[in-house]
């Protein structure tokens, strides 16, 4: 007897799912349950797919992010969720051999028109990435650098407030005020996280993407930047990619699962992790899989 | 219960081969190394012991007389005058003076021999520097002849050469040396004029001069375009057909042998474009076609170990590709680059095969001021000197074997230490 068939005994929910997820496999679209629309978005986004080469990463997604919501992304590895972040403010132009279909909205504006310029698009959609990534320069430069290529800074003075005001915001102001011109590659994991954040809204954007921010992190690093992102989320727009499924809970207003590149349901948090709609955001957030 | 120990001993066994393969294994690489060390070793004390003799050279002490009927020059600041005036006659003199038994047309030949046959012009350079020497006499170190020189310097050694010399020669030595007026100085000529045919006067200066205009055109043209080639590929040339083909084809250039550059150059810039022959800036040229690959292999490579993260940190930043270049990915892979370009120096300042071709093998006495003058190169000037008959060309060989030695240690030191000094961790 296989240890399968044995755990199918004791739990025969298994099976149904077992099955929800090969006939995923097969089939061609499936309806995102649950509301993925939103009355005051920000951005909207519908009938996506990204393919690599000829693989395709994203099916046919459709879902609105609203403002000043924080809206995370969950599901198990390899599900497209962060390909989907990356598509929203044009980093997958980076990668050759990637292609974006459908349409990417912000306030009511193609993202993907011949139109925007990328350059644009960056300054209004921040990103932190899942690795800290400071420059290898000053923190002071860290931060500066975003308002200097787009000049958003008259004077020095300009720029020292924005400067100290992103830092403040990102709660890093009382730990490195002493040291702003040390290398901001000498900080502690999350500090750099929190730098790469501070970096990022010095050039106040309308959008900040998080690509699993805290994955490199210790807990006590990772409360802090979940601190953080509760305070951001009053003044920014928030999409975080997240593998915890605690942390989503904790920090998002709403929840989007995704499951093999197809958006599986979109429902405000609590109802996601207390009574989900699909059966296979309940085993995943159960944990029977992922 | 048995079955594990006899594995056990199996593993015992097993271990003690493996340790005695590891063992010899070290063995095998410390050979290697002292192989290597002894070869460097041999070759070092082999140019040092040949060359160190060439930073000293002979000197003779003579009473000279600036007697102006003997000169035939009235006035010291009219330039025709000076040039045709006999200023050897200062030098001969002082010799009849010193040896005055000597008589007969052989003799006093003979007697002449000793001493340079530039030791004129020095002796008119002596008192142009200071005019109111004329008709003053003075004590003067004037240089002796090349084959003085060899066999003063190895009757001090205690193996005399005296192959060239005559008797009578030998005999004013031996009064020399009793005298205390013959003595070995520094060399200083070796680092201050050009080639020249008498071995006592030729120095390295000229081909340094060449060397450097040569070089510094090299790193002029090939470090830009290099540079510019690397991050092009690397950061905005589409991966395609085309870019692989490119790629293949610089790998390719790296491979081809340097003579090969020498004759393209002969083809190109001379016979095409007519540049003159022997010039720093065909030398240059030449030099730079074949440096431009290692510059742009070694750039390529520094823009490659710029972590990805930075790139994807200044893009979502908002800056454009040109920014990224300029801002994050120029200034991390300079290091790397410089380094790459230093190396690209050395190896360009030790080729000599190239620059046969263009020309810059012609013997040169005048040392280059600008680069259209012509020049030679430190190399070719070895490959020069070591082909002369003359006996002290064999010290002066290897004397600038070691100055070229001592730059190319010099510059590898100074590309080790930049990438120290520049590396930044992340």
């Amino acid at each position: 007897m296989t240890q399968a068939a044995t755990a199918e005994k004791k739990n025969p929910a298994k099976k149904t799912v077992a099955k929800a997820v090969n006939s995923l496999d097969v089939s061609d679209h499936q309806a995102t349950v649950g509301k993925n629309f939103a009355d005051n978005a920000k951005m909207t986004m519908r009938n996506v797919n990204v393919f690599y080469d000829d693989k395709q990463a994203i099916h046919d997604v459709s879902v609105d992010i609203a403002k000043n919501e924080v809206i995370a992304m969950i599901g198990p590895s390899g599900c497209g969720k962060s390909t989907f972040l990356r598509s929203l403010n044009r980093m997958n132009d980076t990668v050759d051999i990637c292609r974006v279909e459908g349409q990417i909205c912000m306030d009511g504006e193609d993202l993907y028109s011949p139109k925007l310029d990328v350059v644009e698009l960056r300054a209004r959609v921040g990103m932190v990435f899942q690795k800290p990534n400071p420059f290898p320069k000053s923190i002071y430069e860290n931060v500066a650098y975003g308002p200097k290529i787009h000049g958003l800074a008259d004077t020095r003075v300009d720029l020292d407030e924005i400067v100290e005001n992103s830092l403040r915001k990102a709660g890093l102001w009382e730990e490195v005020k002493e040291r702003l011109h040390q290398a901001g590659t000498g900080l502690s994991g999350g500090q750099q996280q929190r730098l790469c954040i501070a970096r990022a809204i010095a050039v106040s954007p309308e959008v900040i993407l998080m690509d699993e921010p805290c994955s490199a992190l210790d807990p006590i690093a990772t409360a802090k930047i979940e601190e953080l992102i509760e305070e951001l989320s009053q003044n920014f727009t928030i999409a975080i990619v997240t593998h915890s499924m605690q942390q989503a809970a904790r920090v998002s207003h709403r929840t989007a699962y995704f499951h093999l590149g197809r958006l599986i349901e979109v429902n405000p948090t609590e109802q996601v992790f207390t009574m989900p709609e699909h059966q296979l955001t309940e085993a995943y957030i159960t944990g029977r899989f992922g | 219960m048995t079955e594990s120990v006899n594995n056990l001993d199996k593993i015992k066994q097993s271990l003690s081969r493996r340790n005695r393969a590891e063992k010899r294994f070290r063995w095998y690489g410390r050979l290697a190394i002292f192989i290597g060390l002894a070869a460097v070793m041999v070759l070092f004390t082999d140019i040092i012991s040949k060359g160190h003799g060439a930073f000293r050279i002979t000197y003779i002490e003579l009473e000279v007389t600036y007697d102006q009927d003997r000169i035939g020059v009235e006035n010291l600041t009219d330039p025709e005058q000076l040039a045709n005036g006999n200023w050897e006659a200062l030098s001969k003199a002082a010799l009849r003076n010193e040896f005055n038994d000597v008589s007969g047309r052989r003799d006093k030949r003979k007697l002449y021999g000793l001493i340079s046959s530039g030791a004129g012009f020095d002796l008119k350079d002596r008192l142009l520097a200071n005019p109111l020497l004329l008709g003053e006499t003075e004590k003067v170190w004037i240089l002796a002849d090349d084959d003085i020189d060899t066999y003063y310097k190895s009757w001090l050694d205690g193996e005399s050469y005296a192959a060239r010399m005559s008797a009578k020669q030998l005999q004013w030595i031996d009064e020399l040396h009793a005298q205390g007026k013959i003595r070995l100085q520094f060399n200083s000529n070796l680092f201050t004029r050009g080639d020249s045919r008498e071995p006592e006067q030729a120095g390295i200066r000229g081909a340094v001069m060449g060397s450097l205009l040569t070089l510094i055109l090299t790193l002029l043209l090939s470090f830009p375009i290099g540079v510019s080639a690397a991050i092009y590929l690397e950061e905005f040339a589409p991966r395609n057909r085309w870019t692989d083909f490119i790629e293949v084809n610089i790998n390719n250039l790296a491979a081809v042998p340097s003579i090969i550059f020498g004759l393209l150059g002969l083809a190109i810039f001379i016979n095409f474009f007519h540049i003159p022959r022997s010039v720093p800036i065909v030398g240059g040229l030449v030099l730079t076609l074949m440096t431009l690959p290692t510059i742009i292999i070694t750039s390529r490579a520094a823009i490659k170990s710029v972590p990805p993260s930075i790139r994807e940190a200044a893009l979502g930043m908002g800056a454009s590709k040109y920014q990224v270049v300029l801002h994050h990915v120029l200034p991390l892979s300079l290091p790397g680059m410089l380094t790459g370009a230093i190396i690209g120096m050395a190896q360009a300042l030790g080729e000599s095969a190239p620059l046969l071709m263009i020309g810059m093998v012609a013997f040169i006495v005048d040392i280059p001021a600008g680069f259209s003058d012509p020049a030679t190169v430190l190399p070719v000037q070895i490959f020069l000197w070591a082909d002369s008959p003359e006996r002290a060309f064999i010290e002066k060989t290897s004397a600038a074997i070691m100055v070229l030695l001592s730059f190319l240690i010099i510059m590898n030191t100074v590309a080790v230490w930049l990438r120290k000094r520049l590396e930044r961790r992340w």
